[in-house]
């Protein structure tokens, strides 16, 4: 199995090295001369060529790559125009943000959805069957910024339950000393309740309005992949032998039913990074969504190739994930030739 | 050969729901298997063998539905039981194996563990001893090298070493009762009559009567002792295997012996036979459901089917004009 897991690894690489080139390509086909842009609106001809010598934009292509890896290698990416900062520093403290969001919202819609639809596949026409039916339908017919914005319409504006949807912590805490970025990690790790409390408050509205919208796929998937293997022969062997009905759903059905949700789990995982941008704005999260969004929005090349960069290897990395998951559940994988 | 039956089945009927009607997949159907007797079933694909078998287990489909009989168990009614009583009777006390034993084993499961399952759940050893006789059933079942094969996934093994755990599956906790339903196809031929050996063997040395559900006239003639002929969910005939092959009485029964000229030959290849099945969502259809395809059909052929005692004991036609 370690073979396996280390030829996965290895198999990563190429899709590394794309990535690179594909981040480097990408800003030198963006419209627009960054050297003119940099220079500023009332540069001379002399001092534009100026900045595109100091920015390296002189030399050729492969020049510019092999520059651009070693600045990578250095852990530089740049410093964005708006804000001044080295884009590494912004990306190392927003991506947490984001993926705190990201995975709270997920455990809680797994939570839920697995079973939910474990319950409805083995009680078919059931209550709980038309509930999950419900739900799922309910679900992507609401995007996760609307049901924000329900959210904050009702739980805060109108019944005051929530705090204000600011950020990730209430201005009278501070963030917890940095170890994960994750700020209720953090705290729980320094031992502070109060701070891990806020925290969790300020999480509670986002990650319900991402929860919601990522339950549909994975309640249907968990209920059909169930249905299917319920259907299958072993379980008939498994029956016929007279084991009890607990031991039949989760040791024999649910274990092999995981397979396809997995992957409907990744598959929702990435799409909910690219698609939390709006979620964020409607709670000011100083997520990396927003940042990105801004950067755009200004024409800021180094914070957008950051973050296409860090998308990109977070997918990989990822992929990866799932695929030694795949190794761990399913004996087969890797033998079918 | 006792006279108390082990299993005895008695004018069942299941019908099926589905969506483009009612499926009448067994009508009236009685049969009997006695301790240490080995008895067939045989009949064309889909005359209502595994749902005959599946019922008796009582792991029918959920659009499946008894409507009329009985089947007795050692003194138990099995379609009236609790679930709970029959879970305990499920692999301790009568067993199935099935075809396409590759699909029929846990993929994600090794079948050491799969045997044990079935060895804890009834209760006869420890969670300690589970994996070791686990491998003592692999060994009864001749597999070699058993404390290794134990350990493998049924993906690792071929088809008929997968059809040896699953026998080793239902005879872990030595039941009275084995039904095996078209447990050789998909094999080769050396695997089937090797597999076939295994069953015969072992159901002798355990006294345990066995239910043999095939395709194939010739090896029912091979193991067992009486024969049962279902077409299209009715028994046409039954009777000992000596006697129907010798006097066939059906002109079903006589149709597949002729086209078995060989006791090899499988009825798959079943050429001789004019017509189909008739379909068994048919609101109405004719009392014999053989009628359409018989040549000796007569008009009181649309009458309700009798059940005509045969001269040998044991024995039954179902039909207006027998040979
Ligand atoms: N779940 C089900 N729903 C509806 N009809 C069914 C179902 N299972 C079986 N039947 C019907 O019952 C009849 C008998 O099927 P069965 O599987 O018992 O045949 P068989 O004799 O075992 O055939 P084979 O040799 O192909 O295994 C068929 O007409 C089939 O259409
Ligand atoms: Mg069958």
């Amino acid at each position: 199995m370690l073979r396996l897991i280390g030829k996965r690894l290895v198999g990563a690489l190429p899709s590394v090295i794309g990535v690179l080139i594909v981040t480097f390509l990408l800003t030198r086909a963006l419209p627009g001369d960054p050297a003119a842009f940099f220079a500023g609106p009332a540069a001379t001809p002399q001092a534009i060529e100026e900045v595109r010598r100091a920015l390296g934009l002189d030399k050729t292509l492969p020049e510019q790559f092999v520059v651009y890896l070693k600045d990578l290698a250095r852990g530089d990416l740049g410093n964005s125009i708006a804000t001044g900062q080295p884009v590494l520093t912004e990306i190392r403290t927003r991506l947490p943000a984001s993926l705190e969001l990201t995975l709270y919202g997920l455990l809680v819609s797994v939570l839920i959805a697995v079973p939910l639809g474990v319950l409805a596949a083995t009680r078919p026409g059931s209550w709980i069957d038309h509930l999950c039916r419900v739900m799922t339908t309910a679900g992507v017919s609401l995007p996760a910024f609307f049901t924000g914005l329900l959210l904050v319409y009702v739980l805060y504006y109108r019944l005051g339950w929530a705090p204000a949807p600011l950020g990730r912590l209430d201005i009278f805490y501070s963030a917890p000393p940095h170890v994960t970025g994750l700020y209720t990690i953090d705290a729980l790790l320094a031992g502070d309740g109060a701070t891990f409390r806020a925290a969790c408050a300020q999480l509670l509205l986002p990650v319900t309005a991402l929860a919601i919208f990522t339950l549909a796929p994975l309640a249907r998937m968990t209920r059909a992949a169930m249905l299917e293997v319920l259907g299958s022969d072993f379980i008939r062997t498994a029956r016929a032998s007279g084991l009890p009905k607990g031991k039949i759903v989760y040791a024999y059905a649910f274990r092999n039913a995981m397979l396809p949700v997995v992957t409907t789990l990744g598959m929702v995982f990435s799409f909910l990074l690219g698609a939390n941008v709006l979620v964020e704005k409607v709670f000011s999260w100083p997520g990396i969504g927003t940042f990105a969004i801004e950067a755009l929005i200004s024409s800021d090349y180094a914070p957008i190739q950051g973050f296409v960069l860090t998308m990109a290897l977070l997918y990989v990395a990822l992929n990866l994930a799932i695929d030694i998951l795949y190794i761990v559940i399913d004996p087969r994988v890797g033998f079918e030739s | 050969m006792s006279a108390v039956p082990v299993l005895s089945v008695d004018s069942l009927s299941v019908e099926f729901r589905t969506r483009s009607g009612i499926v009448k997949a067994l009508e009236n159907v009685s049969f009997a298997v006695n301790k240490g007797e080995m008895v067939a079933i045989v009949g064309e694909s889909g005359s209502g063998k595994s749902v005959t078998a599946f019922t008796v287990m009582g792991i029918l489909d959920a659009a499946g539905r008894v409507t009329r009989g009985t089947a007795t168990f050692g003194g138990l009614d099995l379609l009236q039981a609790p679930e709970a009583a029959l879970r305990d009777i499920r692999g301790r006390e009568m067993s199935m194996i099935f075809q396409n034993p590759r699909v029929a084993l846990n993929p994600i499961r090794r079948v050491g563990d799969q045997i044990a399952d079935v060895l804890l759940q009834h209760g006869n050893v420890t969670r300690r001893e589970a994996p070791k006789r686990a491998i003592e059933m692999l060994q009864k079942v001749r597999i070699p090298d058993p404390e290794r094969r134990a350990r493998a996934y049924p993906f690792e093994l071929s088809g008929g070493m997968c059809q040896r755990i699953m026998i080793a599956i239902a005879l872990a906790c030595s039941p009275k009762m084995l039904i095996a339903d078209e447990p050789t196809t998909g094999l080769d031929v050396t695997t089937q009559a090797a597999i076939m050996d295994l069953i015969a063997e072992l159901g002798k040395d355990q006294g345990m009567a066995t239910l043999l559900i095939t395709h194939d006239l010739g090896m029912a003639a091979e193991y067992c002792d009486h024969i049962v002929v279902m077409h299209a969910g009715h028994i046409v005939e039954a009777a000992p295997t000596a006697e129907l092959f010798a006097h066939p009485r059906h002109p079903y029964t006589a149709k597949l012996i002729a086209a078995t000229p060989k006791p090899t030959v499988s009825l798959m290849d079943l050429a001789a036979i004019p017509g189909n099945l008739p379909d068994l969502r048919a609101a109405e259809i004719a009392p014999c459901r053989y009628s359409a395809r018989c040549e000796r059909k007569q008009t009181r052929c649309d009458q309700a089917l009798p059940q005509v005692l045969g001269d040998v004991k044991n024995s039954v036609v179902a039909c207006w004009n027998p040979l």
